[in-house]
C-alpha cells in the first residue's frame, strides 16, 4: 500500500464486514512516533481465528487462499520500529461488549515509514459505502484536532437525506479539509 | 465537525430531489473494495466515478457502490456496470482518466468503452 490511508480503509473494511454498527478511527501524532487505532463492534473473532489473522496465507474468503490486508498494515508499523496490536471479543462470548481493536504504533521519522496520505478520501470512501454505520473518526496533530461523527450528521439530516449522498459526502469532504487547513 | 449549519442548508436544499431518486432504477456501477482493489488504487477511481456522476448530472439514473473482492485481483482495480436488460460489463485495470472516459462514454453516453472490457 503506498499510503497508510489506505490500509486503514482496508482494515475498516474487515470491521463492516463483521457486521459493525459503530467503527472508530483515531489518529495521534506525538513526536515522533503516530498511533493508529481501528475500534469496530462487530462480531469479533474466536482465539484461533485471532491467531491466524497475522498469517497472511490465513483468509476468510473463498476466492483466494490468502488474505493480506492484516500482514500489510502489521508489516508497515513494524518496519518503522513500531508495532501492531489485535484485540477482539466475540459475540458468542459477550453479546454486549464484542468487537475488534486494531492498535499499530509507527515512528514517523523512520526512512521506512509510510506516509498517511489522503486520510479524508478514505474516510468519505468507508461513509459513501455503507452510510448505515455510525463512523467515529479522530486525528489529533500538533495540539489541534480533526473530527467527525457520523451521528452528528445523520442527527441534521434527519430520516429523509441519504448520508451518502454526493452532497452530503462533498460536504464531509470540504469540510475536514477546511479543519485540516485550520490545524 | 464546524459547519452543521451549512449542512442543514443542504439538506433544505436537498428534500426535493431526494423522493425522485429513489423511484430511480437504472444503471448500478460497482467498485471492488478488497485489499486488491484498494492496493491497485480503487480507492481514486471509485471518487472519480461519484463526482463524475454528480457532476453529468446522472445521479438520478445512475448509482455507485462498493463492494469486496470480485475474484480476479490481478485485474484490479475492477468497475462492473450492470443496467437492466443488458448483459454486465466488467472493465479492468482502471485509473482515473479511464474512469472519466467510462462516465462520459458509457454512463453519459451509453456507449461501452471496449477498450477497457474483459470478456463477457
Amino acid at each position: 500500500m503506498k499510503e497508510l490511508s489506505l490500509n486503514i480503509l482496508d482494515i475498516a473494511e474487515n470491521s463492516l464486514k463483521a457486521g459493525a454498527t459503530q467503527v472508530e478511527i483515531l489518529l495521534t501524532e506525538k513526536g515522533n512516533t503516530l498511533t493508529i487505532e481501528i475500534n469496530d463492534n462487530g462480531c469479533g473473532m474466536s482465539e484461533k481465528t485471532l491467531e491466524n489473522v497475522i498469517n497472511p496465507f490465513y483468509t476468510t474468503r473463498t476466492t483466494r487462499k490468502v488474505g493480506l490486508g492484516i500482514p500489510f498494515f502489521k508489516e508497515a508499523a513494524e518496519k518503522t520500529g513500531g508495532s501492531f496490536e489485535i484485540t477482539s471479543v466475540e459475540s458468542q462470548v459477550d453479546k454486549e461488549n464484542c468487537g475488534t481493536k486494531v492498535k499499530t504504533l509507527f515512528y514517523t521519522d523512520s526512512i521506512d515509514f509510510t506516509p498517511i496520505g489522503d486520510i479524508i478520501s478514505t474516510i468519505t470512501t468507508l461513509i459513501h459505502g455503507s452510510p448505515d454505520v455510525d463512523f467515529v473518526f479522530k486525528h489529533k496533530k500538533n495540539g489541534g484536532e480533526v473530527s467527525l461523527d457520523t451521528r452528528e450528521i445523520k442527527a441534521v439530516l434527519g430520516d429523509d437525506i441519504p448520508l451518502n449522498s454526493i452532497e452530503v459526502i462533498e460536504f464531509i469532504r470540504t469540510s475536514l479539509k477546511a479543519e485540516y487547513n485550520s490545524l | 465537525m464546524k459547519s452543521l449549519a451549512e449542512l442543514a442548508a443542504i439538506r433544505e436544499k436537498m428534500k426535493n430531489s431526494v423522493a425522485m431518486r429513489d423511484g430511480a432504477s437504472g444503471i448500478r456501477v460497482v467498485v471492488g473494495m478488497a485489499t486488491c482493489g484498494i492496493a491497485a488504487g480503487a480507492r481514486p477511481v471509485l471518487n472519480t466515478l461519484v463526482e463524475g456522476v454528480a457532476k453529468e448530472g446522472l445521479s438520478e439514473k445512475v448509482t455507485v457502490t462498493q463492494t469486496g473482492c470480485i475474484g480476479i485481483c490481478q485485474y484490479e482495480p475492477v468497475v462492473e456496470v450492470y443496467e437492466e436488460g443488458k448483459d454486465k460489463v466488467t472493465y479492468v485495470k482502471m485509473d482515473v482518466d479511464k474512469a472519466k472516459e467510462v462516465v462520459e462514454q458509457h454512463l453519459k453516453g451509453g456507449k461501452v468503452v471496449t477498450k477497457y472490457t474483459i470478456g463477457k
